[in-house]
């Protein structure tokens, strides 16, 4: 048998060896995907008022083992199998030590079993945060170790593997754009892990008895170290992909990869800054350190996302236009493959991520805004927006292009599967707006009830405005919407890989979508023709000097809502109370 | 040439950039340093700023200081589920004590409309969020630490204090309340 | 082919195709801005009186 596999459809090579490490991965990041989606309708459904479905200890509990399964166990071992496929598929190399790769993922899967064990006992409900001094039972932090050790291996593989490639020349000049990308992703995820290690392993420690205390503050900066930069290196595996998927959907090259690169060298350098976002409410540390970490040095990772943001449907429309559409500013967008869930979803992922996660993110991180929006429901608001629209929905979009490459086996039920991201993303937006909705007026996240009821009885009574009952029930509906569109992704790909016909010899894999066009000549490196630079096309297929016009128009856009929305929340801070 | 490809120019770094990135880049940039002015701005300007004033402390010590200010200033008492809560009126300007505990905040406040105060806020015990409805400021509450903000109410009213860090199976009965009188 | 190679690679590019360079400068930039500095100011924190 030969060491690699060439997809026939798509001309990539598939070290065989990496080719399983990346199948257990994608299905071990499911799995946590299927329990951290059913414990989600269990949340949504208890912060319904009008149906407040768990008692409060359960709550607490579910909603621990949900931020752990959704937000870290499926993203990363979801990102573990992109990063092999971004090094040994994409660099046509040999997977690095794939026992050690083995054992990582041993590592991590026991580490999962095992936090989720011990949040299930029931002596573990401290949320995703476990804020010291308060304790959780000893195997809820060894477990989390062990997870970040095997994701630890999980990158040293990855870099292992891009030295394999540089040494024996399989590739030439520089790795692709998105390789370098994840790249990036695993650089943060390196320093997540340090992070990671420098709190957990004391905690740990300290729940077993052999140190005596933890420094709540100290533990708050170093965890958020970790807490926060796994979601930043959630945004550089996703934008990652979206690069991808714009090559794989449409054959579009990257507008510059001078101007690409640089903007995953900016979040190299300043993306992990922003672990401060957590801390501006806090007591003793200075102002100084928050405006300079709180805003990356000086927003220059902002810039970072704002860049791939143009930059990713701008080779889109590129593409497109080279295609013949051209008419007007959006023929290119309205004649995009909009029944295709690889491009749907990566599409909707761009504007929801852009509109309603990037701007928030970055106006509740502006240091005397946090004071009007921290902890509320407007936090996890926004970061259903990052996470959820931005990487989860981009990550299910990738997953219906990997089924039939990566695991050979044609999607079951394309119709709903071209309706899933639409059902997902509608779901999720709604949740994530009148989140915030409700976080602006002031209902906190992580609580039972905000109705209050058993401080009423005890003679303490306080009432949230009506409106904020009718948001939180919409956040029901929303919550409901998404975990069905959710379910119906796991439907479709774990029903895929059971029962989907098995795809030997080479089959048109994307004719299911309506969509044949998979450019095939974008696999093929030797054939490379010298570019001439952006110039070359501009007359004939852009307007106005411009290549991508319609993507500038809409990047405008985001640019006019984002600076409307940052001084609405500017005006209504200075309506509260003066503090200084 | 594309993304999932090495870059087909070996020297990619002088290609040229296109119109739309070039005038993107600038605005884009422009924007950020806008929004990083607009922290130290508020600084200076603004009126709702977070003060640097914290200290190290330790439960003991930080709930002595709460003790005396209840026994100088209470004015009169609430009853919560059977026990008198003090509420207590200190004078303008001075220092005033409140600290989170499982599962309340103690003790009660009453500030004059106008006058400013300077509030201490620590916890004896897990953290804690201070959130002051329906004002909407959001504080977080640290044990062993004692922060210091000089706040100045410029409503009058009942005003509620909800915790909004997780604290524990009650965290979601742990209220507490700000008086403001005309 | 030949003649490009001649051509000096560029410094920014140069950085770039550093990948090991990059992990140090990822990893130290958080570290000494985010971390190292956050605990100074933590644990010069004056004690309360």
């Amino acid at each position: 048998m030969s060491k690699y596999r060439i997809c026939p459809d798509t001309g990539l090579y598939f070290d065989r060896s990496g080719e399983g490490l990346m199948k257990a991965n994608a299905v071990a990041g499911a799995v946590a995907l299927l329990v951290g989606g059913i414990l989600a309708l269990l949340v949504g459904l208890t912060r319904w008022p009008a149906i407040h479905y768990l008692g409060a200890s359960d709550f607490y509990m579910v909603l621990t083992a949900h931020g752990i399964n959704a937000l870290i166990f499926w993203l990363i071992f979801f990102e573990i199998a992109i990063l092999y496929f971004a090094s040994s598929t994409l660099l046509r190399c040999r997977l690095a030590t794939p026992r050690w790769a083995w054992a990582g993922f041993a590592l991590m899967l026991i580490g999962a079993v095992m936090t989720n064990v011990a949040i299930f006992q029931g002596n573990s409900s401290v949320m995703m945060t476990s804020y010291a001094p308060m304790e959780a039972a000893p195997h809820f932090y060894l477990g989390m170790i062990l997870f970040a050790v095997g994701a630890l291996i999980g990158c040293f593989v990855f870099l292992g593997t891009l030295v394999i490639a540089k040494e024996e020349k399989t590739y030439h000049g520089s790795i692709p754009l998105v390789t370098f990308g994840a790249l990036t992703a695993c650089i943060i995820a390196v320093f997540t892990i340090a992070s990671g290690a420098i709190i957990l392993i004391p905690s740990f420690l300290w729940s077993v008895g052999l140190i005596g205390q933890i420094d709540a503050l100290m533990y708050r900066v170093i965890w958020w170290g970790m807490g926060h930069s796994s979601q930043q290196l959630n945004v550089a595996a996703q934008v990652s992909v979206w690069y991808a998927v714009a090559a794989i959907v449409f054959g579009a090259k990257p507008m510059s990869e001078k101007v690409s690169r640089t903007a995953f060298l900016l979040y190299i350098f300043f993306l992990q800054l922003a672990s401060a976002h957590h801390i501006l409410a806090d007591p003793g540390v200075s102002s100084t350190w928050k405006i300079f970490n709180t805003s990356y040095a000086m927003y220059l990772a902002v810039l970072a996302s704002m860049i791939h943001g143009l930059t990713v449907p701008g080779s889109m429309e590129v593409a497109q236009r080279k295609k013949g559409f051209t008419n007007g500013l959006f023929e290119w967008l309205r004649k995009a493959p909009w029944g295709n869930p690889v491009f749907s979803g990566i599409f909707l992922s761009i504007i929801t991520f852009g509109f309603l996660g990037g701007i928030t993110g970055v106006v509740m991180g502006t240091e005397q805004i946090n004071l009007i929006i921290h902890n509320t429901f407007y936090v996890p608001g926004h970061f259903h927006a990052t996470v959820v629209l931005g990487t989860t929905l981009t990550f299910m979009a990738l997953t219906y292009f990997l089924i039939p490459v990566l695991f050979r086996r044609e999607i079951i039920m394309p119709g709903l599967a071209k309706w899933q991201p639409y059902l997902f993303a509608g779901g999720m937006t709604i949740l994530a707006i009148f989140m915030m909705g409700a976080g602006t007026l002031g209902v906190p996240r992580r609580h039972w009830d905000v109705g209050f009821a058993q401080a009423a009885e005890m003679g303490l009574k306080f009432e949230f405005p009506g409106s904020a009952e009718m948001m939180l029930g919409l956040v029901g509906i929303g919550s409901v919407i998404a975990v069905i569109g959710g379910a119906l992704y796991l439907v479709i790909t774990v029903g895929s890989l059971l029962f989907g016909k098995k795809l030997e010899e080479s089959a048109g894999l994307m004719q299911s979508f309506g969509f044949a066009t998979l450019a095939p000549s974008c696999y093929t490196s030797e054939k490379i023709e010298p570019v001439k630079g952006p110039a070359a096309d501009l007359e004939e297929h852009g307007s106005a000097g411009f290549e991508a016009p319609g993507t500038f128009i809409l990047a405008m856009l985001l640019l006019v809502t984002f600076v409307v929305y940052y001084f609405i929340n500017w005006k209504y801070l200075s309506s509260v109370w003066p503090m200084g | 040439m594309s993304a999932i490809l090495p870059p087909s120019e070996l020297i990619w770094w002088k290609t040229p950039i296109g119109k739309e990135e070039i005038i993107w880049i600038v605005l884009a940039l422009t924007w950020c340093m806008i929004m990083f002015a607009m922290m130290p701005i508020w600084h200076i300007y603004g009126k709702q700023n977070l003060s640097n004033e914290a200290y190290k402390t330790t439960p003991v010590q930080y709930e002595a200081k709460v003790t005396a200010m209840v026994e100088q200033h209470t004015i009169r008492t609430q009853s919560v589920g059977g026990v008198n809560v003090p509420v207590v009126a200190p004078p303008a300007g001075s220092d005033v004590y409140m600290l989170g505990r499982l599962w309340s905040w103690y003790p009660m406040l009453e500030f004059k409309k106008g006058e400013s105060y300077r509030l201490h806020l620590s916890s004896l015990d897990w953290q804690h969020g201070f959130s002051l409805q329906p004002i909407n400021i959001n504080l977080q509450v640290v044990p062993e630490y004692e922060m210091v903000i000089t706040i100045t109410p410029d409503t009058s009213g009942e005003f509620t204090i909800v915790c909004n860090e997780y604290c524990g199976i009650l965290h979601h009965t742990m209220l507490g309340k700000i008086y403001v009188t005309e | 082919m030949s003649e490009e190679k001649e051509e000096r690679v560029p410094a920014m590019q140069r950085l770039l195709d550093n990948h090991f360079l990059l992990l140090f400068i990822g990893v130290t930039m958080p570290t000494v801005f985010y971390i190292l500095w956050g605990v100074m100011e933590i644990v010069s924190i004056p004690i309360a009186k």
